[in-house]
């Protein structure tokens, strides 16, 4: 009885259609030889790592979303990853910040270990 | 009335209400099965901010010494970078499959799945292997380790001469504001001793302090003699005057790596405890928990390798 | 009626009380594998108190060797310790009262035992990690106490490099990977609770019927999430760094020493917040139930804990002022660092709102509450001082600082021990002495002020900390110091003495003696295995007016249920 009354729902795990995750397996892939492609067009660093980190960040959210269900989840899940990222950012963010500001104040040891004996 | 509550009713409860694999403490299955939900979402939140340091330390020095990373990541192959996140998007598609085939109660492409996925996982350490010993042959190695083969080092001498001027920022942090970095009175420099026999003393640096700045710290194997005379495959040339320290960008590069090969064999460690279920026909859809986060888990190791791969191999 | 009423009325001495859960299964082996989130909450608690004592004794070892400046010693023979055993001896202190003590001491001891309780669940959401994060505990500060005997450490329990990296003593790896380790306990008792509070919850318990005690819980497992993952990649690095020289860290190899300490800092700083926060939640319990009076501003409290945690994460800098640090992020910093001391202050004045006009009651739980106002009033307050950039440059790494960080931490440590004596008679099924154990708490309380408040003039006179030496005008703040901290240990256990004596000599404790009406106090003393036989009725857990003080149980019991509506409990 209790099996049969759990057994539909699984407390509302979402089942995603074979044809989404074919779709986004063929976004992913072609994402990734876009990624690639682009390297070889010079853009400016900046642009290029720009272009770069926006394919990495849609693959990302493609795999989130379908694959990983956070499209049809609980809200408060895509909350906790959304707050982790936020949090990583911040972490980069103002140590980044700090060892630029100053990076003009240190001497930099250049360390040669490419010499032999 | 109480009496009875108090030793039947508890037990009376479980047994009528709880599917076998519900534990005691949960009412229902759904109410389990959203618990272990959250409970791998939080576990997976931890693992973003885990690697956050590494990609922090990635952040810092691309930021401000990018000619060491424009360099230095010419001498990883894009080739099998590439490859091996598509190997590792399409086991990220094969585990996508799998819950499915969970969902569906299908046990036989359940098995499929899963070995699909183990079979990609494995690629995927075979190909690391591959670029690893590739990267041994050539002493392109962390920090201390880093001996690439004679020919291509261009290491100018007067840089040698820099590193004699103490280094500022050590002083800073490490000198003038003694008492957080030195927690000792100033006689205990000359008067620590030579403790050096624990197990971290084989890989103690050669020099004990940095007031000898010239004696540049070593590692034990001078990897460069084994690959006298060898190619430098993958390798952009000549490493330009204004790059120093690219020893930096291979420490990040096997921390960042290593760390990610590391969940990828704890990954294939919990897929497989699944594969050994899903044989033993344990999963059907009313209880398919364990692939639902086991493949989660896999999905989480997809997407850093996502970002892993154009920050290390694509730079321009 | 529901028949936790008749469980309740019946007191102690009846029945129930014959299957608890410390007689649900007898032997070495069924603590050591068990699943019961109340057995593994009391052997963190023991584990936590020794660990205490043990970092307790060697704070006053090092306060001893302080005691004459070394260089007055006749004869030059070191006086206690060698330079190097004082590095050693002040670092494991730290090491130890910080990671091993403070961190898990209210989280992990106390909200272990108390939190499915408060909810009315069976256990935390995930048993087997519950116990994972025991056992990592164990193994954490195994490794941490066996470093002494393998190689020893000296790097203060920051672990800055390029000292960390560059020390010659062996037993910087050992204690490194006993802290990782201990990181990780902490990650799970977070996961965990997080979990039990959003899954476990009764449904008719809304986020503002919990008891304020949840809700910095939950503050504290979620800054325990997100911050100490980092911790743990820090550790890592700083392994790898010294091991292997992988040179982002050591400035030998090119590496940033500046760096680390943000790393470091990211999690240490929010850090001090996993310490705090649950002391602020069992500090709203304790002043609430014993002064007979509903919480103050409960929504107010609820999200200053929250506001706190998330602040918490945006000042790490602030330790960071003199290390090199640029200016502008020293700026931002320490702008952001004033902004913590806001929702502080919103508790602090609504427990004080809370105590004004109530019956209070002197117990020991109260006075270990009413202490911590003021250790924590005055820590807080002093790191204003160290927050103002100009002022910190002339106090930073002084023993100012070891006073301010005394006066916070130890806050917890007394909270601490306030919880473990308002919750023992549930824990233990005793009351223990009241006399001594007020004894105790005074003692505690009057000798820690004495060091620690000795310790501001001898910091902005310019003492710096963890120095082993000094000039004779500091002498005799040293002794006035060190004589607060004998007084202190000798409150400290007494303290223990009246735990321990309880045990054998106490008098049986009712169900509710102290008339709390958070659901813990609904199930007899000691719990049975399973809890509850009937979920407790989800009401205001501020509203006392349910419970009566009953002579005869010693304890309070609910109101005749014509006195008090009807509760709406689960399954009735």
């Amino acid at each position: 009885m209790a099996g049969d009354a759990h057994g539909g729902s699984h407390g509302g795990g979402h089942i995603m259609p074979v044809y989404m995750l074919v779709f986004t397996f063929a976004a992913l892939i072609i994402l990734t030889i876009l990624t690639v492609l682009v390297t070889r067009v010079d853009l400016g660093g900046t642009l290029n790592l720009s272009i770069a980190l926006i394919i990495a960040t849609v693959k990302a959210a493609l795999v989130c979303l379908y694959f990983m269900h956070l499209r049809y989840d609980r809200p408060f899940n895509s909350i906790i990853l959304g707050a982790c990222v936020l949090f990583v950012i911040l972490f980069l963010g103002l140590s980044t910040i700090d060892t630029e500001q100053y990076r003009d104040e240190i001497h930099w040891r250049q360390v040669e270990l490419s010499r032999g004996p | 009335m109480a009496d009875i509550a108090a030793t039947g009713g508890h037990a009376a409860a479980h047994e009528l209400g709880h599917p076998s694999h519900v534990q005691h403490h949960f009412d229902t299955s759904a109410q389990q099965f959203e618990a272990s939900k959250l409970g791998m979402w939080l576990f997976l939140g931890t693992e973003v901010l885990f690697f956050s340091g590494l990609f922090c330390a990635y952040t810092v020095y691309r930021f401000n010494h990018p000619e060491i990373f424009a360099y230095a990541h010419k001498s990883l192959s894009v080739f099998w970078g590439a490859l091996n996140t598509i190997i590792l998007i399409a086991s990220s598609f094969t585990m996508a499959l799998g819950v499915w085939c969970a969902q569906k109660s299908n046990r036989p492409g359940l098995v499929i799945c899963l070995i699909l996925t183990l079979a990609g996982a494995a690629g995927f350490m075979v190909i690391k292997a591959i670029e690893y010993n590739e990267k041994f042959q050539h002493g392109k190695l962390w920090g201390r380790l880093y001996q690439p083969a004679q020919h291509d080092d261009h290491a100018a001498d007067d840089h040698a001469a820099d590193a004699g001027a103490a280094d500022a920022h050590a002083a800073a942090s490490g000198a003038a504001h003694g008492s957080d970095a030195r927690p000792t009175d100033p006689a205990h420099g000359a008067a620590a001793p030579a403790a050096g026999h624990g197990p971290s003393a084989a890989f103690q640096p050669e020099r004990t302090s940095l007031a000898e700045p010239n004696q540049l710290p070593r590692g034990g194997v001078k990897l460069s003699t084994l690959t006298a005379g060898g190619h430098d495959k993958g390798h952009g040339g000549p490493k330009p005057a204004d790059v120093h320290n690219e020893h930096i960008f291979y420490g990040i590069y096997f921390c960042l790596t290593g760390l990610h090969g590391l969940h990828v064999l704890a990954g294939m460690v919990v897929l497989s405890c699944v594969l050994v279920g899903a044989v033993q026909g344990r999963y059907h859809a009313g209880y398919y928990t364990p692939v639902d986060l086991g493949g989660l888990y896999w999905h989480l190791v997809d997407l850093i390798w996502i970002f892993l791969f154009p920050l290390l191999y694509l730079i321009h | 009626m529901s028949s936790y009423d008749a469980a309740a009325a019946r007191g102690p001495d009846s029945a129930a009380a014959a299957d608890n859960y410390l007689t649900h299964g007898r032997g070495l082996l069924s603590w050591a594998l068990t699943l019961d989130h109340k057995r593994i909450g009391v052997m963190y608690m023991t584990g936590i108190i020794i660990f205490f004592l043990i970092g307790g004794l060697f704070a006053l070892l090092v306060r001893t060797s302080l005691l004459i400046p070394q260089k007055n010693v006749p004869g030059g023979t070191p006086f206690i310790f060698s330079h190097d055993n004082y590095n050693l001896f002040f670092t494991l202190h730290g090491a130890i009262m910080v990671f091993i003590v403070i961190i898990p001491g209210i989280p992990a001891a106390m909200g272990n035992f108390v939190l499915p309780l408060m909810l009315g669940a069976k256990d935390v959401a995930f048993p087997r990690l519950n116990l994972t994060s025991w056992y990592l505990w164990l193994s954490g500060a195994a490794l941490a106490l066996l470093s002494i005997i393998m190689g020893g450490f000296d790097t203060g329990w920051t672990f800055y490099v390029p000292y960390s990296t560059d020390t010659t003593f062996a037993g910087v790896i050992p204690v490194l990977s006993g802290v990782f380790l201990l990181g990780f306990s902490s990650i799970f008792t977070g996961l965990n609770f997080i979990v039990t509070i959003h899954k476990l919850r009764p449904p008719e318990m809304g986020w503002f019927r919990m008891p304020l005690m949840l809700w910095a819980t939950y503050a504290t497992a979620v800054i325990q999430v997100l911050a100490t993952p980092v911790l743990g990649i820090t550790l890592l690095l700083l392994i790898v760094e010294r091991a292997a020289g992988i040179g982002v860290f050591n400035p030998a190899l090119g590496g940033d020493p500046v760096l680390y300490q943000h790393f470091f800092w990211f999690y240490s700083h929010p850090a001090v917040y996993i310490m705090i926060l649950p002391a602020m939640g069992v500090m709203s319990e304790l002043l609430s139930v014993f002064s007979r009076k509903h919480i103050f501003g409960y929504s107010f409290i609820a999200f200053s804990s929250v506001a706190i945690a998330i602040f918490g994460f945006l000042v790490w800098g602030h330790h960071m002022f003199v290390s090199g640090q640029s200016n502008l992020i020293s700026t931002v910093f320490s702008f952001l660092t004033f902004s913590v001391a806001v929702p502080s202050a919103i508790k602090m004045f609504n427990w004080l709102a809370t105590l004004y006009g109530g019956s209070i009651s002197f117990r020991a739980p109260m006075i270990y509450a009413l202490s911590f106002m003021w250790i924590f009033g005055i820590g807080g307050l002093t790191g204003l001082f160290l927050g103002t950039l100009a002022v910190d440059v002339h106090l930073h790494d002084t023993y100012f600082v070891v006073a301010h960080f005394h006066f916070v931490m130890a806050g917890t440590i007394f909270v601490f021990f306030g919880a473990v004596h308002y919750w023992w008679p549930k824990i233990t099924g005793r009351m223990y002495n009241e006399t001594l154990g007020n004894w105790g708490a005074l003692l505690s309380v009057i000798g820690f002020n004495i060091t620690f408040l000795a310790q501001f003039p001898l910091g902005t006179h310019g003492m710096p900390r963890r120095y082993y030496n000094y000039e004779e005008h500091y002498w005799i703040y040293h002794v006035v110091s060190t004589c607060g901290a004998y007084l202190a240990g000798i409150g400290f256990v007494l303290t223990v003495i009246c735990l321990v004596q309880s045990l054998f000599r106490g008098r049986k404790a009712p169900a509710n003696p102290w008339g709390g009406n958070t659901m813990e106090w609904y199930c007899p003393s000691p719990p049975p295995h399973h809890n509850f036989d009937h979920p407790p009725p989800v009401t205001d857990p501020y509203d006392f007016s349910g419970w009566k003080y009953d002579e005869k149980a010693g304890g309070y019991v609910r109101r005749s249920p014509a006195e008090i509506p009807a509760p709406a409990s689960k399954g009735h």
